[in-house]
């Protein structure tokens, strides 16, 4: 099973992305995404923020559940308050987990934003932000 | 003297110390570090030499409301000049006790070892592979501890071992004495 993790600034910026594999059902944590599905990832999770913006608004809670589908692939979303887009690409529908998910990378997220050689809108480059989203993607996906 | 001096501190931290909010603490004092990153064009070497200049104005003033909330009379040797400013000054200034540890056999330098540092939390240097070989975070400390200790007439050469956040094993400031000031007589005043 593989998944596409992105966070998108307030400007429709990306600030992180990373292609995310799971250990559950026999996965080895790689992401398995064909050639193709590589290239298209970033471009199925920017059509989809047009929905994001449509439906962040029609709720009070973070997370959107799944907004969008693409041929068998579902995009979830979350959106932080300070308008940080979450959004995750995957194959099976599991709500409780992703949303689980996502709320510890709003956690991990927030003591980025407290570095104070971060500004909004950076891209994050920490290494250690990296390991992190690995980690909480073994324990959630 | 050490359980009594301990006692006394922590006495003093919990009644007669205003505190404030870690966070807010943290966040006031990384603000003022990237501030003067920007400000110096990431001359790291600068920022260090700001950043000492300012714990130095700092010290000269706060060792002034150290002895009067402390008491401490003068120290008898260096090494009980180590034990209070960790005991006691870390204490109660920021409720950290740092280890007092590698003095030299002449009792003129030591190290102050900090298993955490309230001014470096959530931290992360810049990756523009400058900073982690010349920006000391926490610099103001030294300047601190220069600044105060020169107001009790003593000429201490302080400054960082290693840190954390360059990715070190622990962070370590070195305290070398260089003399002891004589006070100093103004001239035409017999």
């Amino acid at each position: 099973m593989s998944y596409y993790f992105a966070m998108i600034g307030t400007r429709d910026n990306p600030i992180y992305e990373a292609e995310l594999g799971t250990f559950k059902q026999g996965g080895d944590g790689t992401p398995k995404f064909s050639a193709e599905m590589k290239e298209l990832n970033p471009f199925i999770i920017h059509s989809s923020l047009d929905i994001v913006e449509d439906l962040q608004w029609a709720t009070n809670s973070l997370y959107l559940k799944i907004i969008d589908n693409y041929y068998g692939y579902y995009v979830s979303a979350y959106v932080t308050p300070t308008n940080i887009k979450f959004m995750l690409l995957h194959e099976n529908k599991n709500e409780e987990n992703i949303k689980q998910f996502f709320i510890e990378v709003n956690d991990l997220y927030l003591k980025t934003l407290l570095n104070p050689f971060y500004s909004v809108n950076d891209p994050i480059k920490s290494t250690m932000f990296d390991s992190k989203i690995k980690l909480l993607t073994k324990k959630y996906l | 003297m050490s359980k009594a001096v301990r006692t006394a501190a922590d006495e003093i931290w919990k009644n007669r110390v205003e505190k404030i909010n870690v966070e807010l603490f943290t966040l006031t004092y990384g603000s003022v570090v990237s501030q003067l990153c920007r400000d110096l064009n990431n001359n790291y070497c600068e920022v260090n030499k700001q950043l000492e200049i300012m714990g130095e104005n700092i010290g000269v003033r706060l060792i002034e409301d150290f002895l009067a909330r402390t008491g401490a009379g003068r120290c008898n040797s260096f090494k009980e000049t180590g034990e209070i400013i960790s005991k006691v000054g870390f204490k109660i200034f920021l409720n950290i006790v740092p280890q007092v540890t590698n003095w030299t056999d002449n009792g003129k330098q030591f190290s102050l070892v900090f298993d955490e540092n309230p001014l470096a939390e959530f931290v992360e240097l810049p990756d523009d592979g400058k900073a982690v070989k010349e920006l000391w975070y926490s610099n103001v400390l030294c300047g601190v501890l220069k600044g105060a200790l020169q107001m009790v007439q003593l000429d201490v050469d302080v400054s960082f071992v290693s840190d954390v956040l360059r990715g070190h094993d622990q962070t370590e400031i070195k305290l070398r004495l260089i003399r002891y000031l004589k006070d100093e007589i103004p001239a035409g005043e017999d």
